[in-house]
């Protein structure tokens, strides 16, 4: 098991490494020069000169990527004498359009998304399950066929839209929810409740109904095991036959999906997040993209490409104790 | 000898697009309390119906006429709660798939010991105790850690051995057993069928054995029923029907069964 | 004795499976087997599951490749024959699945099921594919009209007669059953096996009949090799190795088989005479 994990790391560290190098090369030579877009209006051809110095613009593309990488665990300098700037490790790279490092700017955000997307969680979890457990056992019942047609619909709508009509519905017209703004903890519990409220909403409509339908699915196909048949041959209770012999089977695979997604979503939830304007890491992927600030459109993939390799690591774990079967095999 | 378990005129209806059609069609039997009553027929005869049928374990929509009374009480008709405490209490089932008749999710220890929970109220603890009592009952080696392995751990007989084991943790009056040896391999069948064979003159139950082999019918049962096409074509003493079978489709049958003691090859070839 | 048309020399499959960090675990299904198959003689391979008589059904029909040992065909080396020299060894050497729905694409006539063989050899049918799918479905014992029909309107029994036909539509010298009568119920299994019979008698082709059950061996083989744990333990005419087996392992095999009461079998029998 040790063995496992540790070769799992191992792929992780290659994994994170390569597409380090791929968004180096796709930033560092497919787009205009970062320099450039520092320089604004009135530039002259020494400004520049002089910010690629800053930047290490002028280095060779590998002497450029061992530096980014080195950033990451020691740290770095820009420029020199009085116009030092010092980016502390772990850096990820310094944005000379807010002037501020990215990975400041990423602690600060990272709680935003944070919270978008545990409360979306909880609520798709909650919604998305009760809704396919009660369609798998009323299959073909009138809820069953409703509850998965409005699936199958609110899959299919955009989070935007559905953003901008819950925004006109609950603040323009019928006013019950202020107009969303980034709102902090300690600004007072309901007010935080409120602005976070619909960006949960929006995030967890398309989750939930596709979590409905893979519940559904997953529970009539258990309910078919030889398995459950014994368990009704044993005259058990029909709420612990389901919740025990129905329940653990049906779900263990959505756990796994589920893992997947949420590390997905720690590396922001670009539309809602933009659509709310909370600022979130998803949002400001998309004010860096708009302003093509390099160093931190590098770092938002980075973050992503971490948990989505991160939270793959954690949901085989986790399998291997939800699942005696791969537990065995894994040692 | 007393009459446990009888069978009258027992009806399974299914309805289909086409109508409703009788995939059990008026069936009776008895199955003393210390006796084997094998049932035989070849897939879609019937059999596993009439099985399920005695379990209140058939398929939603099936429809059931006649009379099925275990004790002298009736089961047809009776609620499912009713039926729930009948189940796996005083008739319980052994299925032919043991791999895929036990949850892979829990230990063996644990699936025998909630049957005796629901049924019989006790502890945990005292659940487990009855739990390795049965593995050791039903010869399976080293009990007291096996009980906490899980499904996949086993080999196949061993696993029919659990199932067995589970069936019997309550003592019911009456076992149905349908095809229990199908799926293991030949030498695994004999240990299988010598088990329950042994558990059931132990414990004095009456089993119901259902099985497309004939020799396997042969070896266990004292009375059999052959069924073909939901009907009841014939129904003796296992005597009767293997030396002096009275339908054409039981002497059909027999004739069709290999036999390793004879090879016709040689008429054949000369 | 007349030149093998098949010898196996020492056939082995390893299977390895490697784990995350290259450690490697050796699994040998098939150790060192050996075995002749003589023209028009059927040699059944028996053994319970796991004892490699499947693999070494596959390694024989060239489905899978062996880890060592040798195949000749009419004293030809075919084991890893390539190209033409396979093409003409499949051409002589067909197999009969257990499962006959899984095995027939369900999306094609029985026609077109039966003439595909020909169509991959290359060879043209005999008096055009219409005429030459019914001769075959008649000569085993299907009704002819019903070449047009799919896979799903035939019975299990009827299903791997069509397997058979279409083993048969090359011409084959050699025909691998493996378990190709363990799915059917026990009438049908008895008919399916006199077809087998009649059809070797007629064409005098070679079986290697792969199976669990030892009673249907004993109606079919001329010779048996009984299989445990990946090896032969005992190989013979079928009367010796029934009749007065030498291996341990053979004679607990015979010994776990049901048997009907002799008795009341010799009474039946007796009573009306059939």
């Amino acid at each position: 098991m040790a063995r496992y994990v540790a070769g799992r790391f191992a792929g992780i560290v290659v994994i994170l490494f390569l597409v380090c190098l791929f968004t180096f090369v796709i930033f560092f030579t497919l787009s205009p020069d970062p320099a450039l877009m520092i320089c604004g209006k009135t530039c002259t051809p020494e400004r520049i000169d002089q910010i690629r110095g800053v930047l290490g613009l002028d280095q060779p593309y590998f002497t450029q990527f061992w530096t980014f990488l080195t950033a990451i665990f020691v740290g770095r300098d820009y420029g020199s004498g009085a116009n030092l700037i010092h980016c502390a490790a772990p850096c990820l790279g310094y944005s000379f359009q807010t002037n501020q490092s990215v990975w400041e700017m990423v602690v600060d955000r990272l709680p935003v998304s944070a919270t978008v997307a545990i409360g979306a969680a909880v609520l798709w979890l909650l919604i998305g399950i009760l809704a396919g457990l009660l369609s798998a056992v009323k299959e073909g019942t009138w809820w069953d066929r409703t509850a998965m047609g409005l699936a199958l619909g609110g899959s299919s709508i955009p989070n935007y839209v559905l953003a901008l009509a819950l925004q006109y519905v609950l603040v323009v017209w019928l006013q019950i929810l202020p107009f969303p703004s980034a709102v902090s903890f300690s600004d007072g519990p309901v007010l935080w409740f409120q602005s976070y409220l619909m960006p949960w909403v929006v995030l967890a409509t398309g989750y939930a109904c596709l979590y409905a339908r893979l519940t559904r699915a997953n529970v009539i196909d258990t309910l078919a095991e030889n398995f459950m048949r014994t368990a009704r041959a044993k005259g058990l209770p029909p709420m612990l036959t389901m919740r025990r012999h129905a329940l653990r089977p049906a779900l263990t695979p959505i756990a796994t999906i589920f893992g997947m997604d949420f590390a997905a979503l720690l590396g922001g939830a670009l539309i809602t997040e933009t659509v709310f304007g909370l600022n979130g890491v998803g949002k400001m992927a998309a004010d860096s993209i708009a302003k093509n600030d390099q160093p931190v459109i590098m770092a938002v993939t980075l973050l992503a490409a971490f948990f989505v390799v991160v939270g793959n690591l954690v949901v085989d774990l986790v399998y291997t104790t939800l699942d005696p079967r791969v537990r065995i095999t894994a040692k | 000898m007393s009459d446990l378990l009888v069978v009258e005129d027992l009806t399974v209806t299914f309805p289909t697009t086409r109508g409703p059609v009788d995939v059990v069609k008026d069936v009776c039997f008895t199955v003393g309390s210390d006796e084997t009553v094998g049932i035989v027929g070849e897939s879609g005869s019937g059999k596993s119906m009439t099985s399920l049928a005695i379990m209140g374990l058939l398929p939603r929509g099936a429809v059931t006429r006649g009379s099925i009374r275990l004790d002298g009480t009736e089961l047809l008709g009776r609620g499912d709660k009713d039926m729930r405490r009948i189940r796996g209490n005083q008739v319980s089932m052994v299925f032919q798939d043991p791999l895929s008749s036990l949850n892979p999710y829990y230990t063996v220890g644990l699936q025998i010991e909630e049957v005796y929970r629901a049924h019989k109220g006790r502890s945990r603890k005292a659940a487990r105790k009855v739990a390795i009592e049965a593995l050791e009952q039903v010869g399976l080696p080293d009990p007291e850690r096996r009980v906490d392995y899980y499904p996949h751990q086993f080999s196949g007989g061993q696993r029919q051995r659990v199932m067995i084991a589970m069936a019997l943790v309550c003592s019911p009056a009456l076992l149905i057993a349908d095809e229990p040896t199908t799926a293991l391999d030949v030498t695994v069948q004999a240990q299988i069928l010598r088990l329950l064979a042994d558990l059931r003159r132990e414990s004095g139950t009456g089993m119901v054995f259902i099985t497309h082999d004939l020799a396997v019918i042969s070896s266990i049962a004292t009375r059999v029923l052959v069924m073909c096409r939901g009907e009841q074509v014939e129904y003796g003493t296992a005597e009767q029907v293997f030396s002096d079978p009275r339908h054409d489709y039981t002497r059909m049958l027999l004739d069709s069964v290999p036999r390793i003691d004879d090879s016709p090859i040689d008429e054949v070839m000369s | 004795m007349s030149e093998p048309l098949l010898r196996a020399n020492e056939l082995t499959k390893r299977f390895v499976s490697r784990g995350p960090l290259g450690s490697k675990a050796e699994f040998v299904a098939v150790d060192g087997v050996s075995f002749d198959v003589r023209p028009g003689e059927t040699l059944a391979v028996v053994g319970e599951s796991g004892s490699g008589k499947s693999t070494t059904a596959r390694m024989v029909a060239r489905l899978t490749e062996p880890s060592a040992g040798t195949l000749e065909f009419e004293g030809e080396d075919i084991t890893t024959a390539k190209g033409a020299t396979l093409a003409r060894y499949r051409a002589n050497v067909q197999v009969v699945f257990q499962d006959p729905f899984s095995s027939l694409n369900p999306r094609h006539t029985v026609e077109r099921i039966l003439m595909a063989p020909l169509v991959y050899q290359g060879i043209p049918p005999t008096g055009g594919k219409r005429a030459h799918a019914r001769e075959l479905m008649e000569r085993v014992g299907l009704d002819p009209g019903h070449s047009q029909r799919y896979p799903a309107q035939f019975s299990g029994g009827q299903a791997q007669r069509i397997g058979i036909a279409r083993a048969l539509a090359v011409h084959p010298k050699l025909v691998i059953c493996d378990e190709a009568v363990s799915a059917l119920d026990v009438s049908v299994q008895a008919q399916v096996i006199e077809l087998l019979r009649r059809l070797q008698a007629e064409s005098g082709f070679s079986y290697i009949f792969i199976a669990h059950d030892l009673a249907v061996v004993r109606q079919i083989a001329h010779r048996v090799a009984v299989m445990s744990k990946g090896r032969i333990v005992e190989q013979g005419p079928v009367e010796s190795v029934f009749g007065d087996p030498q291996d341990p392992y053979t004679r607990t095999l015979l010994a776990a088989i049901p048997r009907i009461n002799p008795e009341w079998d010799r009474r039946r029998r007796e009573g009306s005479p059939r």
